[in-house]
């Protein structure tokens, strides 16, 4: 996973709250094997809409997606958070977050930040109102950036400390492996295991 | 120190607890595994040559994509065919056991775990699917995760996680006739919403949760995840352990009797506290249907469609304007004048035995109304089978519906089983998002018995309708 510090990109105001994961990404598209190539999905169904805020210019060029309350809710799917980052978002800023999809974020290196709904909602008009003006979202003070606007915004500490300093937390887990080990050695006998039952 | 039921779950299971920021580590008793969510895992390991850490407690089926007819053919669409095969080739080479496609035991992953008696109380179990809240029914601490935590337990067993608040969610009072834990849920979700739950386990609790079956419960904490709460629980009680004993993989003898001891234990304790708590009377409930597009939007079936311009906060405001426009509908038509298309009956929300059996009982000796198609689509094939032994299977076919093979079939429509655009459906799964059944398609949430009940007089109805 890259580190992340700062990034400034274009932002694109997404007017909607329940943006759930079948919308960021239909079950339709999810049949791929790989780990890449999902930009084509991403709000596949709204993309169809000339209209669509990432039809137009410069939002197609986006990167930071300002978006109504509760995002990412319903499916579990990661290929949610792998679209957004394929099509080249790095950071989704709203007042509520799912909370599969916010763990999801964080382990992909999608910077998941959360504002107030007033602070989204100063976004939006600046966006709107000036299309194309740069965001600039930093992770060091937790802050949201658009011209006079400063929006602080809320992260987890583990999760910043992480994305911070790019670092994978299957390996993090594996150092202590000995605990693991242990716990193991002192489960109930009695717990089931898979192993296909011999026939009686 | 008093503890709720999660809590004592959560305890029992730390490997270590985080200090500062960090999170708990926390050990996974049981990893369910399906197609769509785990080859990008699979890949991970590989890359990084890292083992499956436990294959003994970790199990696979194929649920997601499965075509339910045909399925002694191949699977037509190829891209659906690879990823079941990658599953296949991924499961022999990681010595994963695997349930596939004709199996007995092959259906939705969260039917087929309890089924099994691999589910049991106090249990940590996880799977790439939001709906594994529904094994929470039992007393587990069970939860949906992404394909990074996937990859994450199946290297390590374990999850770094915070804790969750808790909230109980009292249900009391008794559930009149022809309302099910369907009702309790959709009723829930309505009124703390789909973000109500973030951050929370739910705790159903009270007088009507106990006198429901293992099944309906299950339905209950599926849907747990709709209301934004990544898990949901139930006491476990005889209730549970009538159900858990003779199956497959549940302890028996003196191992029944400790299990049975430590899972006495897993109540909270009188004197705990949850984060926060809500109140239910079941006994003013009746058959709960969605108008909208996501599962908040519900109301009781004797309603009419909402008017936007009555709803106070602008963001629900917008989102109704939005959700009617996408439903086709006008604001005050009374619910029960919906006509419908199609009916979907299955789904890891109610695609269980006693489902069956309800739906049955209501379309008995009655004909599916014309231009109205309903899919009867069994969770696994264990329940197709039983339902086949009881004679369901004539009951529907002889009013018209189609009999279909298991899987997640038209709850998400990665098969081939969808709605056509602009096509409506009752459907007795979890979510109507926008395109869930299929790009274009509109979804009204119901319980079995409205589903049955609506395929008979075509527009949205509850069984007592059948009698007027």
């Amino acid at each position: 996973m890259d580190a992340f510090t700062t990034h400034t990109g274009v932002g694109v105001p997404l007017r909607r709250s329940n943006v759930d994961t079948d919308q960021i990404i239909p079950a339709v598209y999810l049949k791929r094997v790989t780990r890449s190539g999902f930009e084509d999905g991403l709000f596949a169904a709204w993309r169809g809409d000339e209209h669509f805020v990432l039809n137009q210019e410069p939002f197609k060029a986006g990167s930071v997606l300002v978006a109504g309350p509760d995002f990412g809710t319903g499916s579990s799917r990661e290929h949610a958070v792998w679209a957004l980052m394929d099509y080249g978002f790095r950071v989704v800023v709203s007042s509520r977050f799912a909370d599969i999809f916010r763990g999801n974020a964080g382990k992909q290196g999608l910077v998941a930040a959360q504002c107030s709904q007033s602070d989204v909602e100063l976004l939006w008009k600046l966006l709107e109102s000036e299309p194309g003006t740069p965001v600039t979202v930093d992770l060091t003070d937790k802050t949201v950036r658009a011209k006079d606007l400063v929006a602080p915004f809320e992260i987890d500490d583990y999760t910043r400390w992480r994305l911070l300093e790019g670092l994978d937390d299957i390996a993090l887990t594996l150092r202590h492996e000995a605990e693991i080990s242990g716990f193991e050695a002192n489960r109930q006998t009695w717990l089931p295991t898979t192993d296909p039952l011999q026939a009686v | 120190m008093s503890r709720t039921l999660a809590e004592k779950v959560w305890e029992a299971h730390v490997v270590r607890h985080g200090s500062g920021a960090e999170p708990d580590l926390l050990y996974i008793d049981l990893h369910l595994l399906h197609e769509v969510t785990s080859p990008q895992a699979f890949d991970g390991l590989r890359l990084a040559n890292r083992k499956l850490r436990r294959p003994d407690l970790t199990i696979a089926t194929e649920d997601h994509n499965v075509p339910t007819v045909d399925i002694d053919k191949p699977i037509a669409d190829p891209v659906s065919r690879l990823q079941v095969e990658t599953l296949r080739r991924n499961c022999a080479e990681f010595g994963v056991r695997l349930h596939p496609m004709g199996d007995l035991e092959q259906g939705i992953v969260h039917v087929v775990g309890p089924q099994l008696g691999l589910t049991q109380p106090g249990m940590t179990v996880v799977c790439g699917d939001s709906h594994t809240s529904t094994h929470g029914a039992f007393g587990a601490l069970a939860f949906g995760i992404g394909t990074s935590e996937v990859e994450h337990v199946m290297a390590t067993q374990t999850l770094p996680l915070r804790p969750f608040k808790t909230m109980a969610i009292n249900v009391d009072g008794a559930l009149q006739p022809g309302v099910t834990a369907k009702d309790i849920i959709l009723a829930v979700i309505a009124k703390i919403g789909t973000g109500g739950g973030q951050g929370y386990v739910l705790e159903y609790r009270g007088a009507a949760i106990e006198e429901l079956s293992m099944e309906a419960r299950m339905t209950v904490c599926n849907m747990s995840i709709e209301a934004g709460a990544r898990a949901g629980m139930i006491a476990p009680d005889e209730t549970t352990f009538d159900y858990l004993k003779g199956r497959p993989h549940a302890p028996s003898g003196a191992d029944w009797d400790a299990a049975v001891a430590y899972w006495k234990t897993l109540r909270t304790d009188d004197d705990a506290t949850f984060d926060a708590e809500v109140h239910i009377d079941a006994d003013e409930l009746t058959p709960f249907v969605t108008w909208g597009t996501n599962p908040g939007q519900g109301l009781p079936l004797g309603a009419s469609v909402p008017d936007p311009e009555q709803i106070g906060d602008d963001n629900e405001r917008v989102a109704a304007e939005k959700a009617l426009t996408y439903m086709g509908l006008e604001p005050g038509t009374p619910l029960r004048d919906i006509r419908v298309d199609t009916v979907f009956l299955g789904s890891c929300t109610n695609g269980r035995i006693e489902d069956l059996r309800a739906a049955a009982d209501v379309i008995k000796g009655k004909r599916v109304a014309s231009g109205v198609r309903m899919l009867v689509v069994p969770g696994s094939m264990r329940v197709r089978k039983q339902a086949e032994e009881e004679g369901l299977d004539k009951v529907f076919l002889d009013a018209g519906a189609e009999w279909r093979q298991a899987g997640c079939s038209m709850c998400l429509g990665m098969n081939p089983d969808q709605l056509a655009p602009g096509e409506r459906s009752a459907s007795t799964s979890n979510r109507n998002f926008e395109g869930r059944q299929g790009k274009g398609g509109r979804t009204h949430l119901v319980s079995p018995l409205v589903a049955a009940a609506t395929a008979v007089r075509g527009t949205l109805s509850a069984p007592a309708d059948l009698e007027n």
